[in-house]
């Protein structure tokens, strides 16, 4: 199952770390707030994924293992 | 489609006042007591069967939401949500105001079906006699005896968002009326932690007379997929706006005739609210009024909203009106919804009077692409939705506009109501 990144959009403070560390997939709109790339996490790229989950300071970014359901 | 006739839920609405408990028995007949078990909850089986969907908006199916409730660990609670955020709406208020007993129905039942022991009435604050209609029908009750449900009845704060699942469910429990993060779902955790089913009043209505008449009958009128009738708001340049009871996938000509005809000529009908999509008129009148046939315009009928927009009013000016109300609706949580949505409107605003900056049209375009899918609730989405749409159908317009300004159409009445919670406040 592929990895997928989740924003609580409540507690995002637009800190604007996540995009610094995990820049291949999250862009910065023009207020800091996060622009994740749709595409699942490439496996070689999870570690940095899991960089920017833990240095969210306000917990707002998560890891989530998604089953791909067809939509 | 069939010769079972209409109207069904509007069938002795009286015009004005509320219907009282013997009338509601006189018409429909007394509220049957379906079979609950572990194995078999005819209720369930009756709405699987009816494929009936929510009329709040989201139009998801009534059975599987319920089956979910049911299923969760807990005894559940059942609100009926009648907030009804869109100003272009007012099928929620009709109920609770003139026909309360058949939502009353319906709560009972589902409470009934899940294993519920309490009820909450959720009624908007803008509908400033359903509050005594529904405690007027809850006091002639008297089917409801000891080891009934207790039902009460909750004056939910004004709010384009207040009536949304986890809004409302947070209000309940005692926190502001603002959407929360999912999960938890409410069908899970909900009012005091407890698995809750939160149906639309219109939808709880529908579940009233399923539970009388069977799957079967409901399904003599609509679409396959969409099955029944359903309650619409017309509203705008319209001979009689109201509340009209249609046929699922009915065309919008059928409706716009039972409404008298349009008053003057049309330049659009938005279809959907405030989180709806504005289609041409020609095109739109032979449109069928169900979810799946208007997917091919993109639109949908959200909480059976219908707003004819006559070509004497400016649609720049309307939406720049309602994007900025829609942007002060947002419930301030979410950066792209506070941000984008004020960016949206600030620009609408340059747009109307041609002071935008370079290029607004592909900046409004690119900010409701921006805050699709980025808050915590639809609220972006839908404003994105109501502003693309308008763009794309009106792209003359806005062009005009953006070069030169004014019109001759900005300085008469608005057309789209938009609703301020004091303003109201005093006229009730
Ligand atoms: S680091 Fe956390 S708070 Fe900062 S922008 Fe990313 S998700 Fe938002
Ligand atoms: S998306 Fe907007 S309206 Fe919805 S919760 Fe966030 S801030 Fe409030």
């Amino acid at each position: 199952m592929p990895l997928e990144l989740r924003i609580n959009w409540i507690k995002c403070d637009a800190h604007g770390m996540c995009a610094e560390l995990f820049p291949e997939l999250i862009a910065l709109d023009e207020w800091g707030y996060p622009i994740l790339d749709p595409r699942p996490i490439p496996p070689e790229l999870e570690a940095h994924a899991r960089r920017a989950v833990a240095a969210c300071p306000t917990c707002a970014l998560a890891l989530e293992r998604v089953p791909r359901r067809p939509r | 489609m069939s010769t079972a006739t209409l109207p069904r839920i509007l069938t002795g609405v009286p015009a004005n006042g509320f219907i009282s408990f013997a009338q509601h028995e006189a018409i429909h007949g007394a509220m049957p007591v379906l079979s609950r078990s572990r194995h078999d909850n005819a209720l369930d089986l009756e709405l699987t069967e009816s494929g009936l969907r929510g009329q709040g908006g989201a139009g998801f199916p009534t059975a599987i939401k319920l089956r979910a409730v049911a299923r969760a660990r807990g005894r559940a609670v059942v609100v009926a949500n009648g907030c009804e955020g869109d100003p272009a709406s007012s099928k929620d208020r009709l109920l609770l105001e003139r026909l309360p007993h058949l939502l009353i129905d319906g709560a009972l039942l589902a409470a009934r079906a899940v294993g519920a022991r309490d009820i909450v009435i959720a009624v908007g604050e803008h509908a400033t006699h359903a509050e005594r209609a529904v405690e007027v029908a809850l006091s002639e009750r008297h089917d409801l005896r000891s080891g009934s449900p207790r039902v009460r009845v909750v004056i939910v704060p004004h709010g384009y968002v207040s009536g949304q699942e986890n809004a409302l469910v947070n209000f309940l429990n005692g926190g502001p009326a603002k959407p929360t993060a999912i999960p938890p779902r409410v069908f899970e955790r909900g009012v005091g932690g407890r698995p809750t089913l939160v149906d639309n009043v219109e939808t709880l209505a529908h579940i009233a007379l399923i539970a009388r008449h069977g799957a079967a009958w409901f399904r003599e009128l609509g679409t396959t997929e969409e099955p029944g009738s359903r309650l619409v708001s017309v509203s705008g340049a319209i001979a009689y706006p109201g509340v009209y009871e249609i046929e699922s996938g009915a065309p919008l000509s059928a409706l716009i005739s039972a409404a008298g005809g349009v008053t003057t000529r049309v330049q659009a009908f938005l279809l959907g609210g405030y989180a709806g999509t504005w289609v041409h008129p020609e095109l739109g009148l032979q449109l069928g009024l169900s979810d799946t046939q208007l997917a091919a315009s993109g639109a949908t009928l959200g909480a059976g909203i219908v707003v004819a927009l006559p070509t004497s009013a400016c649609v720049v000016a309307e939406l720049a009106h309602v994007a900025d109300w829609l942007a002060g609706e947002s419930a301030g949580q979410c950066g792209p919804c506070i941000n984008g949505l004020a960016a949206i409107a600030a620009t609408l605003q340059g747009v109307q009077h041609g002071t935008a900056g370079d290029a607004p049209l592909e900046q409004l375009a690119r900010w409701a692409s921006l805050v699709r899918g980025r808050g915590a609730c639809g609220h972006p989405d839908g404003v994105a939705q109501l502003v693309a749409s308008a763009l794309s159908l009106f792209a003359e317009e806005f062009a005009d506009h953006a070069r030169h300004g004014i019109c001759d159409g900005c300085a008469r009445r608005r057309i789209l109501p938009v609703s301020s919670p004091l303003a109201r406040r005093f006229a009730a």
